[in-house]
């Protein structure tokens, strides 16, 4: 194969599958406007994708929305911190003792599964109706998968790995470092990608519920005034802030981890 | 051509000796015996294999050899000293793939000396010259996953290579490989036992290979592993691969077999009875 050839290969590579991707979503906007317009969905139930796109420009003009987006993202990037230090802190806890994790594993399994955004009430008269409300609902939402996925990447590491370790006489602190955590890395990552999914609806749906904040109580201004363009407008910026935390995560598990 | 290993005396050039191992585990049907009273002895420079049926607890000495578990009768010394743990002077080569996916193969190799506190300079040096031993330059710089199977167990040799062990030990380093792969992997280990004169203790399942490559075959019976029978290969070094079409050849794997297959039939039977003992 030649130069040009491989070029022309890497290039498909590279570009078809987000072509195909936003080529699917583009067909799935028009097949929504298309069903729309012909009656099939009722347009006061879901407003025109055409005109979502025109609402874009009079939510970042008139609602400022580029500041909301700031305020949601700062909480989540604030809860995401909490949620990494701590979770990974605490799998390694159980991890190390073995007690412990048989004591309260199950426990943190019940909590990953509670709608702990009920428990809403209960923060506000904690931290009062301020920005740690939401982002300590965001914290407890994300934790439980954080710290149930560290454990298991930390179990799951292969048995010769660590034999490999300890042929070559590592100390327990050069074990963890060298091999364990690498090793249980992609997993950790796992969790910390579940865990921001569960904080970030937890921190725009609290944003909701006691309106304050960013995006959310932007959703919920909109949505009571009936502005469903402006409100699927918005719920995009929403998808912004999980997409900059994705490709964050990636590259921070890329260069800890490369070669995977 | 053929000595019984159970009166195993120790010359002063051993750098290995395994002296009486027991080693029982505790199961739900009691205590298994997997080591019963092994003895070996292995020279400077000398290749050795162990060899015998599945469950003839090979691994476990392996294991003991290693310093990788406690709780067995008998002593391990290499160079005089008692092993307890893992030992500075034996290198290990598992049997599963235990490359670390996440190095390159320059810092897959390097990772020993990067232990023991070399300078990165110095290291990627050392682990250039052990990557071109085993006959992977020009993958110094590729990760494991971009690399095929008998590649990647190169790499855990060069590592453990690397750390400059007195002893080499291999726990079934090619079994998860093809035979034509397996042949030549053994030709390399060959050629880089010839080059530093390294000590190796190869256990394995397979009688083409121990005898391709060692220059003495301990056969092991099935459960409890007793020494069967120590087999000196009077083959002419240097060898390499087309040793195995040699009528020599033959005659050594045709002994070791007419010792093995007696042990093997007995596993075979024994995991049968247990698993028609499972199913009534």
């Amino acid at each position: 194969m030649n130069a040009a050839a491989t070029t022309r290969k890497f290039s498909e590579q590279r570009f078809l599958p987000f072509t195909l991707g936003f080529g699917a979503l583009v067909a799935f906007f028009v097949a929504v406007e298309v069903l729309i317009r012909i009656g099939v969905i009722s347009r006061y139930i879901v407003p025109l994708p055409t005109q979502i796109f025109a609402a874009f420009e009079r939510v970042i003009v008139e609602e400022e929305i580029l500041s909301r987006f700031r305020v949601t993202f700062v909480e989540a990037a604030i809860a995401g911190g909490m949620i990494s230090v701590v979770g990974i802190s605490l799998g390694i806890l159980l991890y190390r003792f073995d007690l412990l994790r048989r004591a309260t594993e199950t426990w943190v399994a019940a909590m990953a599964s509670a709608p702990t955004v009920l428990m809403y009430p209960l923060f506000l008269v904690i931290f009062g109706r301020s920005m740690w409300t939401i982002i300590m609902m965001g914290f407890v939402a994300g934790l439980p998968a954080v710290i149930l996925k560290t454990l298991e990447g930390l179990s799951g590491t292969r048995r010769v790995l660590i034999n490999v370790g300890r042929s070559f006489n590592l100390t327990p602190s050069q074990q963890f470092t060298k091999i364990l955590l690498p090793a249980a890395l992609p997993t950790i990552f796992v969790g910390l990608r579940l865990g921001l999914i569960f904080m970030l609806i937890n921190i725009v749906g609290v944003e909701f519920l006691i309106n304050f904040g960013g995006l959310g109580q932007l959703i919920n201004d909109l949505a009571e005034r009936y502005d469903l363009p402006g409100t699927y407008a918005t719920i995009f910026f929403v998808v912004l802030v999980s997409v900059c935390f994705f490709i964050f995560t990636e590259k921070v598990e890329r260069w800890l981890r490369p070669g995977t | 051509m053929a000595t019984n290993a159970a009166a195993t005396t120790h010359a002063s050039n051993d750098i290995l000796v395994v002296d009486d191992i027991v080693k029982s585990f505790n199961t739900a049907d009691g205590s298994l015996t997997a080591v019963d009273h092994v003895s070996l002895s292995v020279k400077q420079g000398e290749f050795m294999a162990v060899i015998g049926p599945s469950g003839c607890g090979k691994s476990t000495l392996f294991n003991v050899i290693g310093g990788l578990v406690d709780g067995y009768e008998g002593n391990v010394t290499v160079g005089g000293e008692r092993v307890n743990g893992p030992h500075p002077s034996i290198g290990m080569v598992f049997q599963e793939e235990s490359t670390f996916p996440w190095r390159t193969v320059t810092d897959n190799v390097a990772f020993p000396l990067e232990i023991a506190g070399m300078d990165k300079a110095q290291r990627y040096e050392r682990a250039r010259h052990f990557i071109a031993l085993v006959g992977l330059d020009g993958f110094e710089n590729r990760y494991p996953a971009e690399l095929s199977g008998g590649m990647r167990q190169r790499v855990a040799i060069a590592r453990t290579l690397a750390s400059e062990p007195k002893i080499l030990l291999m726990d079934e380093p090619f079994g998860a490989l093809d035979e034509q792969t397996r042949l030549l992997l053994g030709d390399k280990v060959l050629q880089i036992q010839h080059q530093l004169k390294q000590t190796c203790l190869l256990i394995t399942h397979n009688i083409t290979e121990a005898v391709q490559l060692a220059d003495r075959v301990l056969v092991m019976t099935y459960r409890p592993g007793k020494v069967k029978r120590i087999v000196d290969i009077n083959l002419p070094r240097p060898r390499s691969s087309e040793i195995v079409s040699s009528e020599a050849f033959g005659r050594y794997v045709a002994q070791i077999w007419s010792d093995l297959r007696e042990e093997a039939s007995r596993g075979m039977r024994d995991e049968e009875q247990q698993r028609a003992g499972a199913h009534s």
